[in-house]
């Protein structure tokens, strides 16, 4: 028997409010981005000046919950969000009513009484974003759910290879590692695909997800697969992750010696860049890392513009003014 | 086997229906008259006798349904299900018997325990209810439980359901109890080290997603093991819940070699795809879990050419705060009972996948022959076991609808085409 194809009526999934939210790249059209990545120029030019805060989001709030360690993400988000002159608060998991048991819906329904415009929501599972955006009338931005999304990652990844190489179409992105617990690849595919670049997932076998190629890449096992890349994307080799006795490699060492990026692997002015932070000398040689082709400092700077330009987005109706920081700025 | 309460038999007449039983071979639009719970005449314009007339014309009436799988919670959930709400949940659904499972707090692997359930049901139950119990103490897979008592103490059958029976040396053993017992032993075919961890389907979804995978061969390859166990001690057992086209291949051959092996499969594995998890909602997670087209058609395929006998709605309810949780949080299973008929004769019947009359056959005889139950039947003199459907009217599930305790059904907000009218289960009339 073949196919089945008849499905009556098909599963309805839970009904979305009608607000929009960043929880993955999939919430995006195109157009969507470009115009993001636009708004973020332009936020990036406004940042070259002596006062650097801008009066746009004033009198919005902004809650930053961060249920997993982050360093830049939260970082940038919350100082994206003072930038633009808006009220922030970040709330960690450790020290509040997490700690006592409250339940994410609970948390979020206490959030919500305090009438937030943006909730930024970084958790350990995937769907977590979903429920508070059930749960409260905020914006909600995924800030890394599990190993589901990472959207403004991908967009500051965009953001970087734009700026770095004048196009995201037609570039070839190898991405290397630990796809299969990497949110950040995820994003990062969906993301290429959408603006039209090339991407090939490089990786041992247990590390690369069974069907990925579905999402519109390509997969090799060999570390040689870079060698035609644009740009060779690492990702972090996610020891927390990697379950005892997982066996998803024999060894760091043997994964090092396979698939890290080392000097010799990398062509001249081949791009490198690494979502952070890194094991160096396990995925990437320190000397990789350090080279003027390496663009992960450009991803932290474009990790503040891109979220503010997340956050004025979201929080602004209608087509955005390429050039619109400049007239707010004097408001 | 079946223990519920005692009480009243109804008398009743259901006039002009279209009278479907595939067992008995009987399909025309007849009158049926049930004297004191058992069937006394089908046939054209029977006298009423004075009993209650229900007008049957446009509507099918069958043999009663029959869950071989259900999670009554008791003991330890009452907050989620008892045997009375699961009963009437059943009752609602068209069913005249259910079997449930044992995996409760604590589990049913005593005669103690056992006999207290079939205490309560016989005060509780609105439709009869046969209970299993464990094949291995506590269901931690290490020792056997005194399959023998049980048996004596009316233990419908034996499954460590939820979990499988990990030790091959084990699981041959319980199937030489089978000898003592004459109860079937139905098997949760899981290899736990490759499902470690799984949330979803293994495929291209769950890449996407980036859930932990719980891939088919895990399935798979324990019912092969199972089912070449079964083989060599020449002891039946039956497959709960299948979801893999591999193992409908594994069965259907196993079965063509002679092996006495049956199975279930569930509506949502019939009606849904591991697409449905792009939802993100609790509500598609159950284990096995949903998984590709190409199984779904295995199942479809399997339950119409009778490898898999039995439709089990495998009703798992949970309560509210469990399931509103981010789906990697939350516990696995969905309930089904009122819902079961309605989803398979919107999904399966009514686009042409399968017969009414298989459907019919593989949620009655189909599970009762499995369990060695009597088959409900449209015949005079059998006890009167019947539902009538009304496969033309459109209804939506809604939570406020439910007779169970529990709402974690994949189908709120749908609008399903065919309708339990009347359930009558041992006689006597336990819905409309």
């Amino acid at each position: 028997m073949g196919e089945i194809h008849v499905m009556r009526e098909g599963y309805l999934p839970p009904k979305q409010p009608p607000r929009r939210h960043l929880i993955s790249i999939g919430d995006l059209e195109r157009e969507d981005v470009e115009r993001l990545l636009a708004t973020a120029k332009s936020f990036s030019r406004s940042l070259e000046r002596e006062v650097k805060k801008l009066p746009t989001l004033r009198g919005r709030t902004v809650v930053n919950v961060f249920y997993e360690s982050s360093t830049r993400t939260s970082s940038s988000f919350e100082l994206a969000a003072k930038r633009l002159s808006a009220d922030t608060m970040s709330i960690k998991a450790a020290g509040s009513s997490v700690d006592k048991g409250e339940s994410l819906k609970d948390t979020a329904l206490t959030l919500g009484a305090y009438d937030p415009d943006v909730i930024v929501i970084r958790h350990p599972q995937i769907g977590a974003p979903e429920l508070v955006a059930r749960y409260t009338d905020a914006h909600v931005v995924n800030a890394g759910d599990g190993k589901h999304q990472h959207p403004t990652q991908a967009l500051l990844d965009l953001y970087t290879i734009q700026d770095e190489l004048g196009r995201i179409e037609g570039v070839h992105v190898a991405i290397v590692g630990d796809v299969l617990h990497s949110r950040v690849a995820r994003s990062n595919v969906q993301a290429l695909a959408l603006m039209g670049a090339k991407v090939t997932l490089v990786g041992p076998p247990p590390l690369i997800p069974r069907g990925i190629e579905a999402m519109g890449c390509e997969v090799s096992h060999e570390i040689g697969a870079i060698a035609d890349a644009d740009v060779v994307y690492v990702l972090r080799m996610q020891r927390e992750r990697m379950a005892e006795g997982a066996n998803y490699v024999p060894s760091l060492r043997e994964y090092t010696e396979r698939w890290g990026v080392t000097p010799e692997r990398v062509r001249p002015g081949q791009k490198v860049m690494h979502p952070g932070p890194m094991n160096r000398g396990v995925e990437i040689d320190p000397r990789v890392a350090d080279a003027s082709e390496a663009l992960i400092e450009a991803q932290v700077r474009a990790g503040l513009v891109v979220r503010m330009a997340v956050l004025y987005d979201l929080l602004t109706t209608g087509p955005v003014p390429v050039e619109a920081a400049e007239p707010l700025e004097v408001a | 086997m079946l223990y519920g309460k005692n009480g009243r038999k109804d008398d009743l007449v259901v006039r002009g229906a279209r009278v479907l039983d595939p067992v008995e071979g009987v399909d025309a639009v007849l009158d049926v008259r049930v004297d004191k719970g058992v069937i006394a005449g089908i046939g054209e314009g029977l006298d009423a006798n004075g009993h209650r007339v229900v007008e049957g014309a446009g509507l099918v009436l069958a043999p009663a349904f029959v869950d071989p799988h259900v999670h009554l919670r008791v003991p330890g959930g009452e907050d989620e299900e008892t045997i009375a709400s699961g009963t009437e949940a059943a009752a609602a659904g068209g069913y005249c018997a259910i079997l449930a499972m044992p995996n409760t707090d604590p589990v049913v692997d005593s005669a103690a325990v056992l006999g207290s359930l079939i205490e309560d049901a016989k005060t509780q139950a609105q439709v009869p209810v046969g209970f299993l119990a464990a094949i291995t103490r506590g269901q931690d897979g290490a020792e056997l439980t005194e399959m023998a008592e049980l048996a004596d103490q009316g233990a419908a059958g034996f499954t460590d359901d939820g979990r499988p029976v990990v030790a091959p040396a084990l699981m041959r053993r319980a199937l030489q109890y089978h000898g003592i017992t004459g109860r079937r032993l139905a098997l949760h075919c899981e290899e736990p080290t490759l499902s470690k961890g799984g949330q979803m389907h293994e495929g291209a979804v769950s890449a996407e997603l980036g859930f932990t995978g719980y891939p088919s061969v895990a399935e798979s390859l324990m019912v092969e093991r199972d089912l070449s166990l079964a083989a060599y001690e020449e002891a039946p057992l039956h497959l709960l819940h299948l979801s893999a086209r591999e193992s409908v291949d594994a069965l259907r051959a196993a079965q063509a070699k002679g092996v006495q092996a049956t199975a279930e499969v569930t509506p949502h594995h019939l009606c849904l795809t591991d697409d449905a998890v792009r939802s993100l909602d609790s509500n598609v997670k159950m284990n096995p879990p949903l998984r590709s087209a190409d199984d779904r058609a295995a199942l479809v395929e399997g339950l119409r050419d009778g490898t898999i006998g039995s439709v089990a709605t495998d009703h798992a309810p949970h309560a509210r705060h469990e399931k509103e949780v981010p789906f990697e949080a939350a516990p696995f299973g969905v309930t089904g009972l009122e819902t079961a008929f309605g989803a398979l004769y919107t999904h399966l019947v009514d686009p042409g996948l399968i017969p009414l009359e298989t459907l019919l056959e593989r949620m009655s005889a189909g599970p009762a022959r499995a369990y060695g139950l009597e088959p409900p039947r449209v015949a005079v003199g059998a006890q009167a076991n019947l539902v009538l459907l009304d496969t033309e009217a459109a209804w939506r599930v809604e939570e406020k609808g439910f007779r169970s305790r529990s709402a974690n059904s994949w189908l709120l907000g749908q609008t399903l085409r065919g309708q339990v009218r009347l359930t009558v289960a041992a006689g006597k009339v336990v819905h409309g």
